[in-house]
């Protein structure tokens, strides 16, 4: 039987542009490029590997965002994934974490899966609390934030780096997990791969195809509010000064003057 | 008053500094209720105590160390069902933690309720506990509450200098009764990380950190021995972790520890916006790099155009000298 792996990556704005919120205090999705998350390319990374070891497996790679977010499924299936579910629906914009955890869900059920893959956490939002989210929802084991992993038998198993210890994990399929940028780096698309990808099938689903109401969903659907978002203030201009013999001695000083020795 | 949930993060019974921070944090909103998991809650109850938890609610049993997240999901639960006997508890509070963000999760979803993570503040409001957070590097602030159910908020560390306001911290025992997920991930085996000896990363007053500059694993101990006469922590960036110079675990950015010390010293970092935001909200920053147009130096207090194997070393000299 067939291994069904789904890989679950988001298109984000480039984290070395400069981010803004929009209006509505969301994140402002034009003013800087997008791309797929790079923690979640560990993620296709480790999904393709753990089919290259199956005797049989798909991978599939799924986003919920912007009609943009296609460029992200393109990426992941020209690294080597075999399809790719777009859930797109104007409803979505605003969505929480919380929000889109149903919304992801719901897709990887309709989709089914062995095994669902998520990064460490998006380099947008930088929650980290996705793989989690599903796994409850699914009510299947999470085993996340491995830096190594192994699928084999029926089970996954797999180091965590975790925040005192350092855990192996073991858990059966049907199971949700992530992987952090410890994995392994992840591979380019060759121009082969690029090519492929473009024939490879992507299916579109909106919130009818999921059964979701619009209103569980979006701004207005969220379970939080952000009620302000300021610029940080620039960090004022401080003190450079070039080494000329005396530098550890001037920085020596600066340090007494603000008591810290 | 209502009652605050803190999720008492510690090592058999020693209670770590966050939680300490958080228990600080609760009592602007409520009247903070401890909740331990695992063994040691005795040990832990006078530290609670001191620190304002006018309860703690203690739970024992192998699940909480033999199975992943789960176990503790369950045991919040029973908290918030017990502390809602006398109406819903104002919060649950939690660390930032790899672990505690997942508790947070799946505890917010069973109950209903919105998430925040990685708040830097916390404080009362009209509607509710209004959480400030940093986003996109630290270039914004914003302020956020949960709008629906017990807001499940989990706090980053050094948010808060805990005070101490001493309070009952009676302990009581809380039945926990496991769910069929419970032990679905085994942790198979476990190692505890070895102490260094210096400050946690998270909860240190200065940190040291080193990048590429530093040229390899055994230049470090010009690093250390800086942090060493700081009474710093040391840290690195994701490049000199990437070679193999110093462990992930000292890795501050992005992908590795948010530091928010009030003070922090860069040596041959060059500041990339991914390493930035795991720093940038330290008070008081200076860096040492050979090259001026290095980004690092847009963000520091000082900073030292030079070699750092000739300014560092002379820096620790001075201090050593200074604190005599
Ligand atoms: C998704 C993602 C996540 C990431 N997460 C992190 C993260 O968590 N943390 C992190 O740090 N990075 C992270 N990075 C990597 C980040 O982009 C940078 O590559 C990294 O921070 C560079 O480390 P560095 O400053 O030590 O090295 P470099 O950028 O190579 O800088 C080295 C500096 O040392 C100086 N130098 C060299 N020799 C000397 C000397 N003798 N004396 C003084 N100065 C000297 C040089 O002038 C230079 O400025 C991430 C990247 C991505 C894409
Ligand atoms: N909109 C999305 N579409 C697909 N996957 C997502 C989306 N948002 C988050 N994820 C996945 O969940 C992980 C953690 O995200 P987060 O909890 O938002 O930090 C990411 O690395 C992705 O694998």
């Amino acid at each position: 039987m067939s291994l069904r792996i789904v890989v679950c990556v988001k298109y984000v704005p480039d984290a070395t542009g400069d981010r803004h919120f929009a209006e509505d205090l969301t994140t402002d999705r034009d003013a800087v490029d997008g791309l797929l998350s790079e923690l979640d390319e560990y993620a296709v990374e480790q999904a393709l590997q753990i089919a290259e070891n199956a005797d049989d497996a798909e991978v599939t790679v799924l986003t919920v965002g912007p009609e943009d977010a296609s460029d992200a499924l393109r990426k992941a299936l020209s690294m080597g994934a075999d399809k790719g579910v777009h859930v797109e629906d104007d409803d979505l914009h605003g969505t929480d974490a919380i929000g889109t955890s149903l919304v992801i869900a719901k897709a990887i059920e309709k989709t089914g899966y062995d095994l669902v893959i998520c990064g460490m956490a998006s380099t947008d939002g930088t929650m980290g609390v996705l793989p989690a989210l599903l796994a409850e929802r699914l009510g299947v084991p999470q085993v996340t934030l491995l830096s190594e992993v192994s699928v084999e038998d029926g089970k996954i198993t797999g180091r965590r780096d975790g925040d005192s210890a350092t855990e192996q994990l073991e858990a059966a399929l049907p199971a949700v997990a992530s992987v952090t940028d410890q994995s392994g780096e992840a591979r380019y698309p060759s121009f082969k791969g690029i090519m492929a990808a473009k024939k490879k099938p992507v299916e579109s689903l909106d919130l009818d195809d999921l059964d979701i109401e619009a209103e569980e969903v979006g701004l207005d659907g969220a379970w939080t509010k952000v009620e302000d978002a300021t610029a940080r203030p620039a960090r004022t201009a401080g003190t450079v000064v070039k080494d000329e013999g005396e530098g550890g001695k001037q920085l020596a000083e600066f340090l007494a003057g603000q008591k810290f020795i | 008053m209502a009652e605050v949930l803190v999720y008492v993060d510690h090592v058999d019974g020693a209670v770590r500094k966050p939680t300490l921070e958080l228990l600080t944090l609760a009592r602007r909103i409520g009247e903070p209720v401890a909740v331990h998991l695992g063994a040691g809650a005795d040990t832990a109850a006078a530290t609670l105590a001191e620190y304002g938890a006018v309860k703690v609610l203690a739970a024992d049993a192998p699940e909480f160390a033999d199975y992943l997240v789960v176990p503790k999901v369950d045991a919040l639960q029973a908290a918030c069902d017990a502390a809602s006997a006398d109406g819903s508890p104002a919060a649950v509070l939690l660390p930032s933690s790899a672990e505690g963000k997942e508790i947070a999760a799946r505890l917010a979803l069973r109950l209903g309720s919105g998430i925040i993570t990685d708040a830097v503040d916390l404080e009362a409001g009209d509607e509710g506990p209004v959480a400030t957070q940093s986003v996109f590097a630290a270039a914004f602030t914003t302020k956020s509450r949960v709008s629906k159910g017990t807001p499940v908020i989990t706090v980053k560390p050094n948010s808060a200098a805990p005070e101490a306001a001493p309070a009952a911290g009676t302990v009581e025992q809380l039945p926990v009764s496991f769910g069929e997920l419970a032990t679905g991930t085994k942790v198979v085996s476990r190692k505890e990380r070895e102490s260094t000896g210096r400050p946690e990363l998270t909860e240190a007053a200065i940190v040291v950190s080193g990048g590429r500059g530093v040229g390899g694993a055994e230049n470090f101990n010009v690093v250390e021995a800086l942090a060493d006469s700081l009474g710093a922590a040391v840290g690195a960036s994701r490049a000199a972790v990437d070679a193999g110079w110093y462990p992930h675990s000292s890795q501050v950015g992005q992908t590795g520890k948010t530091v928010s010390p009030q003070l922090y010293v860069a040596a041959g970092i060059s500041g990339a916006i991914q390493h930035r935001a795991g720093m940038q909200t330290s008070k008081t920053i200076v860096a040492v790099n050979k090259d001026a147009e290095a980004p690092i130096f847009d963000l520091v207090d000082y900073g030292v155009v030079g070699d750092l194997f000739e300014v560092v070393p002379q820096l620790t000299e001075e201090v050593t000298a200074r604190k005599g």
